[in-house]
């Protein structure tokens, strides 16, 4: 419809005169499960997708983030977090990109991006630790060279493109995965980086975090383009639209891209296409602005409950298997909010001793006088 | 081991000369910006590095600042040395999301787990008859946010010795660059890689009655007001301040427990600007010194006129001299 508008507009300016077609594109589409849990496609379906134990493996890990976001919501309606924002219904993006990530590979994240985060190796305490203010939560113990979470959003895209380039003058075969809501992508920041990463050929995934809504601004006041894999179009780079319920595809894509990205193939854009099941936040109430039908029909749609369905399909998963899963993983949750609710709150001075490698003489004589006032 | 050269260089080819130097001993240091490549900035900061140091590590980017901050974060949590240049000032805003936001932050959010060496590089300050928007001294805005390190130079020699010192400072460092005085003097400079300590006022002059504080291109003005004022009997101490931020107040301090007066000069706006701090921290600390008030000669709290007003708003030697004898005088 668009482009017919475009091509009435144009031959109205150039008098009627036949046109050249000096570019087109198209978006695919990429999906192997339905909401019914069956294989829609002919295609055979990747190598890891007929590995029943690498699914179960994927739909432990998306249960384990629905059951971090239920704990970490409970936490803060009883006083011991702080605002948290849940990724209810959109597990499958962050745990399949993270799934299709290596160590060596680095992360930039986006603030709702805890499945990606823990699925590469951040420790759902700290987590936990960064939602509930302590700077701990940022100095992650395993997933070393990941970035902290980006707040003011789209930054983390230019971060990502910034890791890319070391890697590449290095050299190295390795690649960045960063994340980003639909929202996000209409700043600046974020076609910056597209730019910049396609003309260099930066070994950089951009994945689009599309839960359809943003606070309470959906899709159709967000963008006039037809999907948001497209703005890669405008940068020169590889783009695709995935269903983003679908572990699977989600996973496939990203193995592809990070392949691509690490043998000096350039970057990929990868729109997931899913729905926030929850609030915005803690601090948020959708039902001022979610349509009525909207939660019902997602939660038909939803990422784990197909996956299950295809498992029991397949004779693999049962009552009993989902039972004893849920116990393990409320208690490695648990064991999380433990060690959260036990961290200690840094001493006073601790908000000096990491501003500068070495502090300034001035600022030296305030964290004297801050620890003597301590919290008082 | 092969002799050290020796140049006479301008402010700006003081910059080249440090940046050169350091791509020389430290692979890690790497050139981005505008125009920074085959044309060697507009300024001619970059010239001939990409032709030494290749391409590679000498990098035209596309033309978006907030692009070139948030690269140079990246690249600087990976362990590089970025040296970005920033074209003029008056284009640093949409990156200052970046620097204030990000790279002023990185090390205390992640408690020292990733860190940022980098140089942020800009011309900054009127007096060129440049278009809208290049002429701004905007210095406190980034001398105000925590965890950044703010440096002006005011001459070649110091140009050289504390850019070295801001490639190799393990956080991020705002470098900018007085274009007004970047061809204005030379001084004849040993490539010997001995940097200038960053944190640190220069005492320029020294003198009994009263203590004029600048940086930048005004130390230009001030040290020839001083100059007219020992004519008329009037001691005078120049600091450069040179590192705005983290700033040396010690150095100001002591000079004024000396001389009792203090004057100070700065081509910003007069509100809430570093000439305030300087003014705030003297009266905090040793008001009882003081001979009379303090005194400031700065530009007006307006937006910097287009070029055909442009000497109008700059301070100038005759406004230092009036106000200091002011000083001198105030009974």
């Amino acid at each position: 419809m668009i482009l017919v508008r475009f091509l009435i507009d144009f031959n109205y300016v150039t008098g009627g005169l036949a046109l050249n077609t000096v570019a087109r594109f198209e978006i695919k589409y990429l999906q192997y499960m339905d909401e019914k849990g069956t294989f829609i496609s002919n295609d055979v379906p990747p190598a890891f997708a007929r590995d029943l134990e690498q699914l179960i493996s994927l739909y432990r890990d998306m249960n384990r983030i629905r059951l971090l976001d239920q704990k970490a919501y409970a936490l803060q309606r009883t006083g011991k977090m702080g605002t948290y924002p849940a990724a209810t219904g959109q597990e499958a993006i962050g745990v399949g990109f993270g799934a299709a990530m290596t160590k060596e590979d680095v992360l930039v994240p986006y603030y709702r991006g805890q499945a990606s985060m823990v699925q590469h190796g951040v420790l759902m305490e700290e987590v936990l630790q960064y939602w509930g203010g302590y700077e701990a939560g940022c100095d992650y113990k395993v997933a070393k060279e990941d970035f902290p979470i980006a707040v003011p959003i789209a930054t983390q895209s230019l971060h990502a493109t910034g890791v890319a380039k070391a890697m590449q003058m290095r050299g190295e075969k390795r690649c960045v995965f960063t994340e980003i809501g639909e929202g996000g992508t209409s700043q600046g920041d974020f076609y910056e980086a597209l730019n910049v990463a396609g003309i260099w050929n930066l070994g950089v995934v951009f994945i689009i975090n599309n839960n359809q809504w943003a606070i309470s601004v959906p899709s159709k006041i967000q963008t006039n383009c037809e999907t948001y894999a497209q703005k890669a179009i405008g940068a020169g780079i590889d783009c695709i639209q995935v269903d983003g319920n679908d572990v699977i595809a989600v996973k496939d894509a990203s193995d592809q891209a990070a392949e691509k990205a690490r043998n000096g193939g350039g970057p990929t854009v990868i729109e997931c296409i899913s729905l926030r099941l929850c609030d915005h936040t803690t601090a948020d109430d959708a039902t001022r602005y979610r349509p009525d039908g909207e939660l019902d029909e997602g939660w038909e749609k939803e990422p784990i409950l197909r996956l299950r369905k295809y498992l029991e399909s397949k004779n693999v998963w049962g009552k009993s298997e989902e039972e004893s899963m849920l116990v393990e993983l409320a208690a490695e949750v648990q064991t999380s909010v433990d060690n959260y609710l036990k961290t200690p709150v840094d001493p006073t001075e601790a908000m000096f001793d990491y501003l500068y490698e070495e502090l300034p003489e001035r600022t030296k004589l305030q964290r004297e006088i801050a620890i003597q006032r301590g919290a008082k | 081991m092969k002799a050290n050269t020796v140049k006479t260089v301008t402010l700006i080819e003081a910059v080249n000369m440090a940046v050169s130097h350091e791509m020389g001993v430290d692979k890690e240091v790497v050139v981005f910006g505008e125009d920074v490549g085959i044309n060697g900035g507009v300024f001619r900061a970059t010239d001939g590095l990409q032709e030494k140091y290749g391409k590679e590590r000498v990098i035209d980017t596309p033309l978006a600042e907030a692009m070139i901050a948030g690269i140079a974060i990246g690249m600087a949590a990976q362990g590089m040395k970025p040296v970005a240049e920033i074209q003029f000032m008056g284009f640093i805003f949409p990156a200052a999301d970046h620097i204030i936001s990000h790279c002023a932050r990185m090390r205390n959010r992640t408690r020292g787990r990733l860190t940022l060496p980098m140089v942020i590089r800009a011309p900054f300050g009127g007096g060129i008859h440049a278009p809208e928007n290049h002429s701004e001294s905007t210095e406190a805005i980034f001398a105000h946010i925590p965890g950044l390190k703010v440096v002006i130079p005011s001459n070649p020699s110091r140009a050289y010795g504390l850019m070295l010192a801001a490639i190799r400072d393990p956080d991020p460092v705002i470098f900018l660059e007085p274009k007004r005085i970047y061809r204005i003097e030379k001084h004849e400079i040993e490539d010997n890689g001995e940097e200038y300590p960053l944190g640190v006022c220069f005492v320029d002059r020294e003198g009994t009655d009263i203590t004029l504080v600048s940086w930048g291109a005004m130390l230009h003005e001030t040290k020839q007001a001083a100059e007219k004022l020992a004519k008329e009997g009037i001691s005078a101490e120049v600091i450069d301040v040179a590192t705005v931020s983290p700033l040396d107040i010690d150095t100001i301090l002591e000079s004024v427990e000396k001389t009792g007066r203090l004057c100070i000069v700065q081509e910003a706006p007069k509100a809430g600007a570093l000439g305030s701090e300087i003014a705030a921290e003297v009266a905090e600390k040793c008001l009882m010194s003081l001979l009379a008030p303090i005194g400031r000669v700065s530009g007006y709290d307006i937006v910097i006129p287009y070029y055909r007003l442009e000497k109008q708003y700059m301070p100038k030697i005759d406004y230092i001299i009036e106000e200091a004898k002011r000083i001198v005088e105030y009974k």
